[in-house]
């Protein structure tokens, strides 16, 4: 009788199906996974010594560059660290709009995971439909920053520009049209006994595992744990909104599915009640020498011209001392530290992704499984390697 | 027994509704673009290749003031300077070196002259890498101007003060 040997496959970097450098070491035996080991670093870029390096406010666009899918949360996430760190408040407008943006972004890093995933999976179509209501809110993004994908919108002390006198009318028309759109993945998916096939009780994770793995976001809700930290520790005005946090139960891809789904229709409703309550006010908290004044006040005034000239030659110092602050991203759990040193550019900035974390459990979800199952149980973590690598 | 007549269920009556959803897309228009014959128009923020102003009489609006380089992220400005005709302060040479770009605006918004802008282009590939270091002269906007000032002034204006045709 011949002698049985595991095999080692290599999955990835280069495999469509692992979205993005990911390199995986499975240990096979016959089909089945024993070992799995996730392989990152392909796609390191240094952001966080980049950050290091720059002035507090030219450190912005690197925040775009980790999770090019959800820009504006990572924007989010790094202004509210600076801000507490500079113990600067904003006005109440920029607070609401901040949080629209955020949910719209939410929407739009579930919507690309939901083609993606799926298209691992095999099913063809919901891409196409994903990429095209996604379209809509990289409008919205070009029409308030300028940029579709790298958006660098929310700075800190505000946002860039006000917003876009028809930014009501369009995330008004968002928020009629999506849910229809939603249900149509439904009747694509939700039901499909292939797709349930698929995902039902595959990369099972219990939520004592997940707590233990320390996951957050869509994984974490997924397996049953209540944690929101919109909820748990609000931030921009969350406190304001009234939703409901989905969970799964048995913490497989399909429960995570479900759950994506359902915080989609939870932003809207996030969105709408954002734009129904929004106050009127200025964009930019009135900081002198901290946060960059209006154009147009640059240009007419003398006061705010001096003090824009010093901003941009030499940002402004923070104080010593180290702030954490962390975002409920798309992903889960996104936090910016950030330590100051009294000069004007931060002593240590570090990033908690929730990709990075998520992805570590990669082989308590995959190993028992079959290796056709890999793929489901990395497409249904939803990971960017730009943030994973940073 | 009986989740495998559920899921019979499931793949003889559910699954085909699917279908029923790519059907419809059959009879609808795409939604897509016939790129490059037709383009999207940006949005009036957007934020493409650069150009640098003048002013009504043709002048530079540019003074080499050196802020757009220090707000530059990037790195990917360089100016040198010098005096014109009469006296007064302008760019000798101007370069922005669009590989290192990331077109984040920071050069915008920092200009206090409202010399430099980030136009609608975004279709500037090339053959060789030295030609995206755009030099003043190709960045300048044309004197006199093909387009009507007038109109051009109003859109710059609006694009700095935040207010946007709804159009
Ligand atoms: S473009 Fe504007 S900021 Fe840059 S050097 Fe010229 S005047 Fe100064
Ligand atoms: S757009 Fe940004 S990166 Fe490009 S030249 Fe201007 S400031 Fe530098």
């Amino acid at each position: 009788m011949a002698e049985h040997k595991n095999i080692t496959l290599n999955m990835g970097p280069q495999h469509p199906a692992t979205h993005g450098v990911l390199r995986v070491e499975l240990e096979l035996e016959g089909e089945t996974v024993v070992k799995a080991r996730p392989v990152i670093g392909y796609l390191h870029t240094g952001i966080e010594k980049t950050m290091e390096s720059k002035l507090y406010y030219k450190a912005l666009p690197a925040t775009d560059r980790m999770d090019y899918l959800a820009p504006m949360s990572n924007n989010l996430g790094y202004c509210l660290a600076v801000e507490k760190l500079m113990e600067i408040e904003v006005p109440e407008k920029v607070k609401w709009a901040r949080a629209c943006l955020a949910e719209l972004t939410r929407i739009n890093s579930h919507l690309v995971w939901l083609g993606t995933h799926v298209l691992d999976l095999g099913a063809l179509s919901p891409v196409l439909y994903t990429f095209r209501e996604r379209e809509m809110i990289l409008d919205i993004y070009e029409a308030c920053g300028g940029q579709r994908m790298m958006t660098s919108y929310i700075r800190i002390g505000g946002l860039s520009h006000d917003l876009p006198v028809d930014f009501d009318k369009k995330v008004r028309h968002i928020i009629d049209v999506l849910p229809e759109k939603i249900l149509e993945y439904e009747t694509l998916l939700t039901e499909n006994q292939i797709f349930i096939n698929r995902t039902k009780n595959v990369a099972v994770i219990s939520a004592e595992d997940a707590v233990n793995w320390s996951l957050s976001g869509p994984m974490l809700r997924g397996s049953g744990v209540k944690h929101d930290i919109r909820k748990a520790n609000p931030y921009s005005g969350y406190e304001n909104f009234d939703f409901e946090i989905p969970v799964g139960e048995n913490g497989d891809a399909y429960d995570r599915y479900k759950v994506r789904l359902e915080e989609m229709r939870q932003s809207l409703r996030i969105a709408r009640q954002a734009l129904d309550g929004m106050p009127e006010g200025p964009y930019r908290a009135h900081v002198p020498g901290v946060v960059l004044p209006p154009k147009e006040d640059v240009l007419h005034k003398m006061e705010s011209m001096i003090f824009h000239f010093k901003i941009i030659t030499e940002g402004f110092k923070a104080p010593c001392g180290a702030v954490y602050q962390a975002i409920e991203a798309p992903k889960g759990e996104l936090g910016f530290y950030i330590a100051g040193d009294g000069t004007n550019h931060p002593r240590r900035v570090r990033v908690r992704p929730p990709s990075f974390v998520n992805i570590a459990c990669l082989p308590a979800l995959c190993e028992g499984g079959l290796v056709a199952d890999v793929v489901c149980a990395i497409g249904s973590v939803d990971i960017v390697l730009g943030e994973v690598d940073r | 027994m009986k989740d495998i007549l559920k899921a019979i269920g499931r793949a003889v009556f559910k699954t085909p509704l699917g279908f029923l959803v790519t059907l419809k897309y059959i009879f609808k228009k795409p939604v897509t673009l016939d790129y490059p014959r037709k383009k999207k128009p940006m949005a009036p923020r957007y934020r493409g290749k650069h150009y640098l102003e003048r002013y009504d009489d043709g002048t530079e609006r540019c003074v080499c003031c050196g802020l757009c380089a220090a707000a530059c992220p990037a790195d990917a400005i360089y100016m040198e300077p010098e005096e014109n005709e009469n006296g007064e302060r302008r760019a000798k040479i101007y370069e922005i070196n669009l590989l290192r770009c990331i077109f984040c605006g920071f050069c915008e918004e920092a200009c206090p002259e409202e010399a430099i802008f980030l136009g609608q282009e975004y279709e500037f590939s090339n053959y060789d890498r030295n030609s995206f270091i755009y030099t003043k002269d190709e960045m300048l906007v044309p004197h006199p101007r093909k387009d009507n000032p007038f109109k051009r002034i109003i859109r710059r204006v609006r694009r700095v003060y935040g207010v946007e045709d709804t159009k």
